[in-house]
């Protein structure tokens, strides 16, 4: 027996050595391990061995089993992994060939500057509100600090539907209904379209965005304005970006002032974007009028209060570089697709 | 407003400054400077030369070869002028000099100038050039004595050769162009600027000197004044000057007139226009002897009345038209024109001075109603302070006598108006800090608000406010001219130490960035049109004449008709822009707006608040159909928390799409091909393909499918809620139906059958085979659907699915619909 086990044994592990395919290997272990395969006949002849010799016997028929199984397997995985191999070796791609895109829509230039700005004032605790485009004349002007035959009502070419309504010149409006809701204290922004009679050019447009924003509380400073719009600017112009407040003059803040950012194309330092200045006008800002804060139920003597007022079309002409105000209102979808 | 440097330099002697600095501080001070240019610029190397000799020039019947005496020396320089002689004192230009531009050319001057070199003409050396105002940088309106076409001839007899001529022209000064805002009225003179510029600069200021000697005549005696309208005209001064002499106004006023702009005419008309830019008071002269009944009256004029201008044009006036008359006739318009019937002529004799102060809204009203805007009234327009008036007038004949050129009268007739006492405001440091956030001490409060004129009294506290400073009411007014004075840049930058507050977006912009983030996940673009828009949009859009999208609120006062209404719907913006891509060669192209519609609540014309309405907007030609417009629609209901995925697998609180009816369709939609977006049977929006009609009119020769969903009825059933059912544990069945379908019943028909008989253990269904062709019989479709069941609590017996099944087969075959094996 012990013959016979020693030539299942080499005829078995050579076999496995020169097998190429996995299919021959499982041949040899039908063969071999299989019901009818010779080792199991050998096991199967333990019958005719002393019953005391078959532990021994036994055991070494398992022996060799074990080993021609291990064969197997080794040999198997071998054949496996060169299969995958050779697979994978066929189905190798040119990384370069052009990537599949989903392609999404572009949000509008002046909506992606709008959302920089929410963030920016969202994070200080701004709430963002609208109000209505058509409104009353009280809103627009007089509670604004603007009343019947005030010059400034003359300079803005206000669209009137009729003597009570027209079309907001200023999304100040705004602060006067967010005012009247009593809650203080404010701090709010609120972007929205508005309206003047300006023929359409490169530069103007009858219907453009402002994005007004607002601040009520006690003592509320000057200071904190300018602090407050410095931080707003490095944070949309980038982290270099210096401020200057110039003395100007809107009927609803007092002080008034116009806040320029140093050129974000060459630092200040004087370029054609910025005609030479080192600055660019950005938006108008003061302290509320205490009479504005008065005419909304607010007490001055107690609360006091900023405002300031942006244009969107602006902020985008100059930060995307668009030189045409046209654009922003034909929706050529070339030009939509570069934001 | 401008003001020449030299001028101002009068007001503000010790200010020194370089233009650059003027231009900088005055800016962060609060007088915007605009612009300012040089006037000498690229002038170099210019004197003063006499002809001495003069000849043809050999070689041309044009040209002249003149010896000419530059003071140093005589230096032959051949011209083309045909205006010169000998003896004639001109200016120079000596070889390497420059000018500012050019005779000939009457574009924009070169940046650099113009170099002039000796150098050959026709063969005859020429060591320089004879030059004309327009070469220096000027023109004939600024110096009418100049020839056209011609070198410039100097007329003052005591210029000598070899003077700088650019210096003796005037030339040698800055002008400064200024935005002016409307709260400083006092800023639209020389004295307003001058007084900004010493407190800016710390620099004195000087007002001009006013004193002359009175004629031995009364004014009263020579003119009675009556204001009929005293609600117009608050102040109204008259002064007279007898023994006029009409001449050229001396060169200094010429010059800073020139250098404003203004052009010197003779010495009356320069006084008036000199004392307009020095004090900010329009003035108006009158030939006495023209004024009938030795007699002013200030009235309105009559409704329908015309009245020549000076300009010789004839003007409508009205009943709040205030007019300037005589005893018997009207002679001006108050504070717009003069009349020509009492306009100075060269022999005039007396003349009447007129500085009053009309009523700024009435001005400006008046104005724009005749359609005349004047330097005048334009200032006046402006409101005015009517102790400027009597100062104003003061001055006028003050130039007048220094002038020679007429004896002031004693006395003024002046009809006044009580002035108010000076206003007072306590001045409160402390609060004026805490307003600011600075730590600015009382002196220097004091010290910056006399700087610029403004008065304190010490024994009281109070600011004492100047007439002319009519917008400083309250401690905020004093507190920014605190802050401009002491620089703006040295406030300090804080942020609010107040309590926290809670920012966000309102739920209303939260739901506009998800429809946003829908639109743009399936390729469709942001684009923006203008709320307004032509009514011929209604027929473009094939509405019938009674739709009731045709009540849209009107403009009164629009750009043109096609801006002359707020829309009423969404689709223009979208289709015009669609147009404009679609002409432009653009394929496939996607856009979507969020666009507000107006409303009228009731009647127009409205009285009240409009409802604006936001719609969601989408539109797209090329590549997609219908039904990828459908899944936006539905994607942006799940998006916003109304439609559950769940949900919708089994139809269940499905956004449902109904085909248009007969009587109800939408005009501009395809008939066939447009559907109602209900959600729990109310209707928040359409969806369909542009009718080829509509689309024709767009200019668009291709198949265009729009959506408008109403965004604020939307909002309402908005829902940010989330709720997790746990993941199926017990296996699902499938079962397909395939089905031969009449054409009539339509998808929606059958999966309503579905949902509603398959019970609680239906899962999902899906179509996923249909079929309309010459394969199958004529009048139907086949159609194939798998149904997917499922228990959540056990695993599902075969009888259970059987008993759904049955009763959804029995549902189908009551629409007639045949299954096949």
């Amino acid at each position: 027996m012990d013959e016979q086990l020693k030539l299942i044994k080499e005829e078995a592990l050579s076999a496995i050595a020169a097998a190429e395919t996995p299919e021959s290997l499982n041949d040899i272990r039908v063969n071999v391990l299989g019901k009818k395969g010779s080792l199991t006949a050998l096991l199967k002849g333990l019958r005719d061995v002393a019953p005391e010799d078959r532990p021994a016997a036994g055991q070494k028929i398992n022996d060799v089993r074990g080993e021609i199984e291990k064969a197997l397997a080794d040999a198997q995985d071998n054949a496996q992994k060169k299969e995958q191999a050779a697979r994978l070796a066929v189905e190798q791609i040119d990384v370069t060939l052009p990537a599949k895109h989903h392609t999404g829509g572009h949000s509008h230039p002046c909506t992606i500057a709008l959302r920089e700005m929410e963030r920016i004032f969202i994070g200080m605790g701004y709430e963002v509100v609208e109000g209505p485009e058509i409104e009353k004349d009280y809103y627009n002007f007089e509670a604004l600090n603007i009343p019947a035959n005030h010059p400034a009502k003359d300079e803005q070419d206000t669209f009137y539907i009729n003597a009570d309504m027209l079309l907001r010149t200023q999304t100040s409006s705004t602060q006067i209904h967010e005012m009247e809701k009593g809650r203080i204290p404010i701090r709010m922004i609120s972007p929205g379209r508005v309206y003047r009679a300006d023929e359409v050019d490169a530069t103007h447009s009858p219907v453009f965005h402002q994005v007004e924003g607002l601040v009520v509380d006690k003592g509320i400073t000057f200071a904190d304005l300018k602090g407050t719009l410095a931080e707003f600017s490095r944070q949309l112009f980038g982290p270099e970006t210096k401020v200057r407040f110039r003395p100007h003059h809107f009927p609803f803040t007092e002080p008034s002032a116009e806040m320029d950012v140093s050129c974000f194309k060459c630092g200040g330092k004087g370029c054609s974007f910025c005609k030479g200045e080192g600055w660019i006008e950005i938006l108008g800002c003061g302290m509320v009028h205490p009479h504005v804060l008065e005419m909304s139920g607010i007490d001055p003597d107690e609360y006091t209060g900023f405002a300031f007022g942006v244009g969107l079309e602006r902020i985008a002409l100059l930060k995307y570089g668009i030189d045409d105000m046209r654009l922003i209102y034909e929706n050529d979808i070339r030009f939509l697709e570069q934001f | 407003m401008v003001t020449s440097m030299e001028w101002l330099r009068a007001y503000v002697p010790d200010l020194k400054c370089t233009d650059q600095e003027y231009y900088d501080r005055m800016t962060l001070s609060g007088t915007k400077v605009e612009g300012w240019k040089r006037l000498d610029k690229n002038l170099r190397n210019i004197v003063t030369g006499r002809i001495l000799e003069m000849e043809k020039h050999p070689d041309s019947d044009h040209l002249w070869v003149c010896s000419v005496d530059t003071g140093s020396e005589a230096l032959q320089i051949v011209t083309g002028a045909q205006n010169l002689k000998k003896g004639d004192l001109v200016p120079v230009v000596l070889d390497g000099g420059c000018v500012a531009g050019s005779v000939h050319d009457a574009g924009p001057m070169p940046e650099n100038g113009i170099e002039i070199k000796a150098g050959k003409l026709r063969g005859v050396e020429s060591y320089g050039m004879m030059c004309g105002i327009e070469e220096l940088g000027s023109d004939r309106n600024a110096f009418p004595d100049a020839p056209e076409n011609g070198v410039y001839v100097f007329q003052d007899p005591s210029l000598k050769p070899g003077m700088d001529a650019v210096e003796v022209l005037g030339l040698r000064d800055s002008v400064f162009e200024y935005e002016i805002t409307n709260n400083r009225v006092d800023c639209y003179s020389i004295l307003g600027i001058a007084r900004e510029a010493s407190a800016t600069f710390g620099c004195a200021f000087k007002a001009p000197f006013v004193r002359f000697t009175e004629g031995q005549q009364k004014t009263a005696d020579l003119i009675r004044v009556e204001v009929q309208a005293p609600d117009l005209c608050r102040r109204y001064c008259a002064r007279v000057c007898t023994d006029v002499k009409i001449a050229p106004s001396p060169e200094w006023m010429q010059r800073r007139l020139r250098n404003s702009g203004i052009r010197p005419i003779n010495n009356l008309v320069d006084i008036t226009n000199y004392v307009m830019l020095e004090y900010g008071q329009p003035m108006h002269a009158y030939d006495l002897d023209t004024v009938e009944g030795s007699r002013i009256i200030v009235r309105r004029a009559s409704d329908g009345d015309v009245f020549r201008t000076l300009d010789g044009q004839e003007r409508k006036v009205d009943h709040d038209t205030l007019m300037i008359c005589d005893a018997k006739k009207e002679i001006g318009i108050a504070g717009i024109m003069g009349g020509e019937n009492s306009m100075i002529t060269p022999d005039v004799k007396t003349v009447l001075f007129e500085a009053a102060t009309f009523d700024g809204t009435n001005i400006r009203k008046a104005s724009k109603r005749i359609g005349l805007q004047t330097d005048a009234s334009n200032i006046f327009s402006k409101g005015l302070d009517p102790v400027n008036a009597e100062a104003a007038i003061e001055r006028a004949c003050s130039l007048m006598a220094e002038l020679g050129c007429g004896t002031p009268a004693a006395g003024v007739v002046d009809v006044c108006q009580p002035i108010p006492a000076l206003r007072r405001i306590k001045l409160e440091p402390d609060k004026i800090n805490a307003y600011l956030g600075t730590s600015i001490s009382r002196e220097t409060m004091i010290t910056v608000l006399k700087q610029e004129e403004v008065g304190f009294d010490e024994a009281s506290g109070e600011v004492v406010v100047p007439s002319f400073r009519q917008d400083l009411k309250a401690m905020c007014d004093i507190a920014e001219e605190v802050a401009r004075f002491t620089g703006y840049d040295n406030v300090p930058s804080t942020l609010p130490q107040s309590a926290a507050t809670i920012g966000g977006l309102s739920l209303k912009l939260r739901v506009d960035e998800i429809a946003r983030d829908v639109s743009e996940h399936s390729g469709f673009s942001e684009a923006m049109t203008y709320s307004f828009e032509s009514p011929k949009v209604f027929d473009k859009l094939l509405l019938p004449a009674d739709a009731p999208e045709r009540k849209a609120i009107r403009i009164s006062n629009p750009l043109g008709e096609d801006f002359s209404i707020m829309r009423t719907m969404p689709l223009n913006g979208i289709l015009t822009s669609l147009s404009v891509n679609y002409n432009r060669r653009s394929k496939d192209v996607r856009l979507y707006e969020l666009t507000g519609i107006y409303l009228a609540k009731g009647d127009l014309p409205i009285t009240d608040y409009a409802d604006e309405r936001e719609m969601l907007t989408l539109g797209m030609y090329g590549e997609g159909d219908f039904f990828d417009l459908k899944g936006v629609v539905e994607d942006l209901f799940m998006k916003l928390g109304i439609t559950r995925e769940q949900e919708i697998r089994r139809g269940k609180n499905r956004v449902t799409f109904t085909p248009g009816t007969a009587g109800a369709l939408r005009p501009y939609l395809h008939p066939g091909r447009q559907a109602e977006i209900l959600f729990e049977g109310k209707n928040y929006g359409y969806i369909g393909e542009l009718h080829p009609d509509a689309a024709a009119a767009y200019d668009i020769e291709e198949r265009v499918t729009i959506a408008a969903v109403d965004m604020t009825a939307l909002l309402p059933l908005v829902s940010f809620e989330k709720h997790y059912e746990g993941l199926a544990k017990f296996p699902a069945v499938s079962r397909d139906i395939s089905m031969v379908v009449p054409t009539g019943v339509s998808a929606g028909e059958i999966e309503n059958i579905i949902s509603q008989r398959g019970g609680k253990i239906l899962e999902s269904f899906r179509l996923f085979d249909i079929y309309e062709g010459a394969q199958i019989k004529a009048g139907t479709k086949s159609m194939a659907y798998t149904l997917t069941f499922r228990d959540r609590t056990k695993t599902l017996l075969d009888e259970e699915v059987g008993a759904a099944m049955k009763k959804i087969l029995n549902g189908l075959e009551g629409l007639g619909i045949e299954l096949r094996s």
